[in-house]
């Protein structure tokens, strides 16, 4: 019997990442948000340590406006795969009076997450938290490392960063920093949905063209539930929607779609002219938005 | 998913103001990579500073900083993909940090593009920047004479530029089909993806053609097998209760089932009995592969030791003599102790000593007391410990390391072992 392995290259510079982290780090946890990135990290991870379990946690940041499809398909995967999951609240967050709820037209609690984040870190001294940000994702993301050293305040210091020098990774860290580690950087957003699609990963069904009550507003297509703020004038409309991906519902914007399939989704893809961020309300604020938002701790 | 496609890696080098960033907008915008609201800002953007042109730069110069200025400041990474292809583009931006920049750039490329202004033509950064390329030992250089519509287009001025390049080909390692000089406006889109109707006198290929036609099985070096343990995998669950599978990448050349192989630094030897990936066995694996190995011995193995062919034994040596490259503002000088990580596998290394510090444009070296940050070195260790290396030339994966700081932990230098 013969039998060849070629590898894929991207897979498996995320394998090697992954076991480094394994190797690297006391306390790795894996950040997932239950959106299609943080799903293949799950799958890499699997791949990665088979037969043995996944060697870490995941972690989940609810905001409590999550997409209750994600929920579920959450509880299901950690079940099916025997993983052990921690979740946090921003709710408990906002109820210690840490953090105050935003208000008026663009109200979210996507800055919030951070001091939930960060504030579990500490609880559980977890020293590198795995994450499924890419570099193709948006412009201040292309700059960052795979392992992002992160000081006590969890701060990115954008001007100031180590060098990563062919595949070695140092991950060495004083007490009180953490890494930040990120897999996929190196992966496009169709080079995650084409896996997606040859590995035949399940993923929550609102990346699926459903019935939904939304509303318009900025060119951008927004759920109209009681999370959302919406104005009196702003009229719902039932229509056939999916999301790109998949974050709080308040800063997450569907995209008129009829692709209801796997196949129909990736070539949509495919032949989009409109970037993955572009459907990111909270991008849109400012174009430095996402370089801030790093800078004090975020994702 | 990218199976069907090829991946090739690039790092672009020039000065300020060659073009680098404009090249890579011009690359995003005419393969349709950037997408309409990424188009819409950077038209915004350049007609709020009274361009009247597109300022492509603005595709990739992310930070803050950065727009302010005009300037680049960290090494970014871009993707594109054509039909064929997926593209990573290492934009290295190029000003003081200069070495530092191109050299963590290039380090995860197979293919430079070296930018020269037509007007300006091979400088003393030109010499540099061939001489990483050079010292990497990177598969393909391209040399992109740029700015050519300021020079109207002029076939004797890329003449003169080609002409003084060969001059350095000749000083370094690299074939003359390694290298491949192309003239275009980055700005125009001149030669980039379509042929320049201006530049009748060019025959050669695009720069996107180019690039499209490069083989990474060519760009790969195809040497000996090394595989650095990086992980031991033990399930202790019921179906797999006496599985211990040794995980790591492999590098350099492929691995059978039923190869000899030695276990180092014990020099135990054994035979592969098995080659995992997930839940599949396979019979060989090609170099690259992340897959784990079991062995028919019961062999005592741990994280950062290595296994290779039993014919093909590296080097194992506690002394060590490496070309140096520092990237931290803390010179390396002579007593000095690191941590030495060569691939995954760290050892305490103290600097003996400090042969000289290299020139960047091929003319030899000079004495010197310490490594300053961007200074290149032959330098001397001694270490705790044997590392079982290959010289960089023979076997690139085996024969680097980087430097870590005791204090700072930070990476500080990157070696190539002579
Ligand atoms: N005329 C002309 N100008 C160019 C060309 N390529 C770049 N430039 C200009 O040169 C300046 C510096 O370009 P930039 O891409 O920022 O250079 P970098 O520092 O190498 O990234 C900008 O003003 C560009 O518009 C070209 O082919 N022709
Ligand atoms: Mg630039």
């Amino acid at each position: 019997m013969s039998n060849l392995f070629i590898p894929n290259p991207k897979e498996a510079e995320s394998i090697h990442i992954l076991r480094e982290v394994a190797a690297q780090f006391e306390r790795p946890v894996l950040l997932f948000s239950g959106g299609k990135d943080s799903i293949t990290l799950v799958r890499l991870a699997q791949k990665a340590f088979y037969p043995a379990r996944i060697p870490f946690p995941l972690l989940h940041i609810d905001t409590g406006h999550n997409f209750p499809e994600t929920i579920e398909f959450r509880d299901q995967l950690v079940a099916e795969l025997g993983l052990e999951l921690i979740v946090r609240n921003v709710q408990d967050s906002i109820n210690q009076g840490k953090v105050t709820e935003e208000r008026g037209r663009y109200a979210s609690r996507n800055t919030l997450q951070t001091t939930t984040l960060l504030d579990a870190i500490e609880e559980f001294k977890f020293d590198a938290c795995i994450g499924g940000a890419r570099r193709d994702e948006e412009k201040a993301r292309a700059k960052e490392r795979v392992f992002s050293v992160r000081d006590d305040f969890g701060q990115w210091d954008e001007k100031n960063q180590r060098p990563e020098l062919f595949d070695m990774l140092n991950g060495r860290i004083h007490q009180g920093q953490n890494v930040r580690v990120f897999p996929i950087s190196n992966w496009t957003e169709l080079d995650v949905w084409e896996y997606i699609k040859t590995e035949d990963i399940a993923i929550p069904s609102i990346y699926f063209a459903h019935k939904r009550e939304v509303f318009f507003r900025d060119g951008m297509v927004w759920t109209a539930n009681e999370h959302v703020y919406r104005e009196s004038h702003e009229e719902v409309f039932e229509k056939m929607v999916r999301f790109r991906t998949v974050g709080d519902m308040t800063c997450t914007a569907a995209v008129l779609s009829d692709a209801e399939t796997l196949d129909a989704v990736v070539a949509e893809i495919r032949d989009s002219t409109i970037s993955e961020r572009g459907a990111r309300i909270d991008d849109k604020r400012s174009e430095a938005a996402m370089e801030s938002r790093k800078k004090v701790g975020y994702f | 998913m990218t199976h069907n496609r090829k991946l090739i890696k690039i790092a672009t080098a020039g000065s300020v103001d060659d073009g680098k960033s404009t090249l890579i907008g011009r690359l995003l915008y005419d393969t349709k990579s950037l997408t309409t609201d990424k188009l819409e800002a950077i038209e915004k953007t350049s007609r709020q500073r009274g361009f009247d042109y597109l300022d492509f730069s603005l595709a990739t110069d992310g930070l803050i900083a950065e727009r302010e200025q005009g300037i680049t400041i960290d090494v970014a990474h871009i993707y594109f993909n054509t039909a064929k292809t997926n593209f990573v583009i290492a934009d290295t931006p190029g000003h003081v940090e200069y070495t530092r920049n191109m050299v963590t750039g290039a380090s995860t490329s197979q293919v430079a593009i070296i930018l020269i202004d037509a007007r300006k033509g091979v400088i003393e950064q030109t010499n540099r920047h061939f001489f990483i390329s050079n010292l990497l030992r990177l598969g393909h250089v391209v040399v992109a004479i740029n700015k050519m519509d300021l020079v109207n287009y002029d076939e004797d001025v890329f003449l003169k530029i080609k002409a003084d390049f060969e001059v350095l080909v000749e000083k370094s390692d690299f074939k003359t089909d390694q290298i491949t000089f192309i003239p275009i406006s980055a700005l125009k889109g001149e030669n980039i993806a379509k042929h320049s109707e201006l530049m009748p006198w060019y025959v050669g290929n695009t720069l996107l053609d180019h690039l499209e036609v490069l083989e990474p099985s060519d760009l790969h070096e195809s040497t000996v097998a090394r595989f650095p343990i990086q992980y031991v995998t033990r399930p202790r669950t019921e179906a797999f209760h006496d599985f211990r599978g040794f995980s790591g990448k492999l590098y350099g050349g492929s691995l059978k089932v039923g190869d000899e192989v030695t276990v180092l630094p014990s020099f135990t030897e054994s035979k592969i009995k098995t080659i995992h990936f997930f839940d599949q066995e396979y019979s060989e694996a090609l170099p690259g592969a992340s897959i784990t190995i079991t062995l028919e011995d019961e062999v005592n193995i741990s994280r950062g030791d290595m296994l290779v062919k039993s014919s093909e034994l590296p080097k194992s040596e506690k002394q060590i003599t490496a070309t140096i490259c520092q990237v931290n503002s803390k010179p390396l000088k002579v007593g000095d102790k690191y941590t030495l990580q060569h691939g995954i596998n760290r050892v305490l290394a103290k600097v003996e000593s400090i042969d000289s510090v290299i020139h960047t444009d091929f003319t030899g070296e000079v004495p010197a007391a310490q490594l300053k940050l961007n200074d290149i070195g032959k330098v001397n260790f001694r270490l705790s410990k044997s590392i079982h290396f290959d010289t960089y030339h023979d076997n690139k994966s085996n024969g680097r390391f980087i430097l870590i700081d005791e204090g700072s932990y930070d990476t500080v230098g990157v070696g190539f072992i002579d």
